[in-house]
């Protein structure tokens, strides 16, 4: 671990998509234990740059976890140091079926992690037969959240705006979750509704147009109507998506 | 009806050959996305490799058979290996590239072959009984298809085996669906890539083997040919899917057979072509196509 007490460093990501520049150089922390919000209007880079921490789009820059330096690992090798991901389209293997997509992520360590995933979501045991591409998409953004839980060696959960398109009693569900999985492992947030982020998250980052705008307390953006109609734009302040 | 039970055998073994290459190139497609024109090389260096394994040994003609066929299936899966991991790993996400280089390797090997052993066809020698043929149904089958069938049935059943209840299977499968998401959960799917490259590749190195089996014979040719009708089968049947290979094999096998006897030699194959452009206009996905089954 770092001096300051940070698990997750980025310093100075870039990442360039044929000619387009994403994010130019984008740098923040993710202190350890909790949930860390990662904000900003809609294209400004936020699924970027998880991307680019696992790896999974060519960047540039610096990613330390826990001091340990990753940028230059495959991205299986980053999420085997304990870089957990659950990505914004929920990316299920549909034609896998419930129990498969869980095995899949499943690790030596996994077997208590069962209790808890079947304990937030036991639609999960329920539908384990199902085919996963044939599950509402509530249920699907449970197996993707459970992926991440069962790997019990995952320090940080990267999770990529996990109530999108959810029903109001789905989303208390998600929020519940992430809780419950906030005692377990640091986790870096991306979402648009702001009454949840608001509620989970005590640290936030604001991108906008591919850069760190705004790493702070929590209440101190979103309570200060000026800073979050700036940062976030009209749409998002309010509880909306 | 003898001449019809004598077709359809004779198909399906065909068939059966056509799928035993094509189940290779599928899964490497699948889980890929490389287009491997190199796969007709694997089963014609098979062919030689268990040809030369069978003759240089002072055994029964049933061993010298089975060494033949062990040694084609080793030689395919060690060429297959090479190839991925010299040839095609280094240009991951070039994919004109890797067409480019699996074509030339298709090519020289074609050359080398012909330029060591000659273009003419070599008589191979087969244990008695699979010279000899059993009655069915009133016609007399070589005794070489049920061969043929019997390898390729344990072949799909052992493919099927291996997807739906190993986890590299499962992982194979998953990554035919989404290859970046199976590395965000922390596997290495490039493992996965090399293992489905020596399935493919013994897979087309049994079919070389059975090929000279079948047909008597071996030439530096006709894994080109296999190669054509067995992309024509993973496409017909689903690109990534095994069970659809071996259906479209099947019904490819077959719909040769038939046309090339009862209308004219030639027509059989034209109607296989008929039928690929009406499956990539009706349903382009393939008979079967979608995840890996
Ligand atoms: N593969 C790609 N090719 C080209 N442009 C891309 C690619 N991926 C992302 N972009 C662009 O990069 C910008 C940032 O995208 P990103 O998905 O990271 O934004 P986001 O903050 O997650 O947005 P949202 O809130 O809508 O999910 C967008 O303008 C997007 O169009
Ligand atoms: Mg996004």
């Amino acid at each position: 671990m770092s001096a300051n007490g940070a698990l997750l460093h980025v310093h100075d990501l870039r990442v360039t998509i044929g000619e387009s520049q994403i994010l130019g150089g984008v740098s923040f922390q993710v202190r350890e234990g909790g949930i860390t919000g990662l904000l900003g209007r809609n294209g400004v880079g936020k699924t970027t740059t998880l991307r680019g921490i696992l790896g999974l789009v060519p960047r540039t820059g610096k990613v330390t976890l826990a001091g340990e330096e990753l940028t230059a690992l495959p991205v299986h090798s980053i999420v085997q140091r304990g870089v957990g991901y659950v990505p914004e389209d929920r990316d299920v293997f549909g034609g896998l079926t419930v129990e498969e997509n869980l095995r899949l992520a499943e690790r030596a360590d996994s077997e208590h992690r069962y209790a808890l995933i079947y304990e937030l979501f036991p639609e999960l045991r329920e539908r384990a037969a199902q085919r996963a591409g044939t599950l509402s998409g509530g249920q699907q953004q449970m197996v993707a959240l459970a992926r991440a839980l069962l790997n019990a060696s995952n320090r940080i959960l990267l999770i990529d705006e996990p109530t999108k398109g959810l029903s109001p009693l789905m989303v208390k569900r998600v929020a519940d979750a992430l809780q419950r999985a906030a005692q377990i492992a640091t986790i870096l947030l991306v979402e648009q509704n702001l009454a949840v982020a608001r509620h989970l998250a005590s640290d936030v980052v604001v991108l906008d147009q591919g850069s760190v705008v705004f790493a702070g307390d929590v209440a101190a953006l979103v309570d200060d109507p000026a800073l979050a109609r700036r940062y976030l734009g009209l749409s998002a302040a309010g509880s909306g998506h | 009806m003898s001449t019809i039970v004598l077709l359809l055998v004779t198909g399906l073994g065909l068939g059966a050959l056509y799928f035993l290459v094509a189940a290779g190139l599928s899964l490497i497609w699948g889980l890929m996305r490389v287009l491997n024109f190199a796969h007709g090389a694997f089963f014609t260096v098979a062919a030689y490799a268990g040809f030369f394994a069978a003759t240089a040994l002072p055994a029964s003609p049933w061993l010298q058979w089975f060494v033949g066929l062990l040694a084609g299936i080793l030689a395919g899966g060690v060429f297959a290996v090479l190839t991925e991991i010299i040839l095609i790993r280094p240009l991951y996400r070039r994919p004109v590239g890797q067409v480019l280089v699996t074509v030339g390797l298709a090519l020289a090997t074609l050359a080398l072959v012909e330029g060591a052993f000659g273009s003419d066809p070599r008589q191979v020698t087969l244990p008695d009984w699979m010279n000899a043929t059993t009655t069915l149904l009133g016609a007399a089958i070589p005794n070489t298809r049920f061969v043929v069938l019997l390898l390729a049935g344990l072949v799909l059943a052992g493919l099927l085996f291996f997807l739906q209840r190993t986890r590299y299977g499962l992982i194979v499968r998953a990554g035919v669906e989404n290859r970046s998401m199976v590395s965000a959960l922390g596997i290495d799917v490039e493992r996965a890539f090399t293992l489905v490259f020596a399935i493919g590749g013994m897979a087309a190195g049994l079919a070389g083997v059975l090929g000279a089996t079948y047909y008597g014979t071996i030439d530096p040719s006709r894994g080109t040919t296999m190669l054509i009708s067995a992309f024509i089968v993973v496409v017909i049947g689903g690109l990534g899917s095994i069970t659809g290979s071996a259906l479209a094999a099947a019904i490819v096998g077959l719909l040769q057979q038939f046309l090339n006897f009862y209308a004219a030699a030639g027509v059989g194959d034209f109607a296989v072509v008929i039928l690929l452009a009406g499956v990539l206009l009706l349903r382009p996905g393939g008979l079967l196509g979608g995840p890996a089954t």
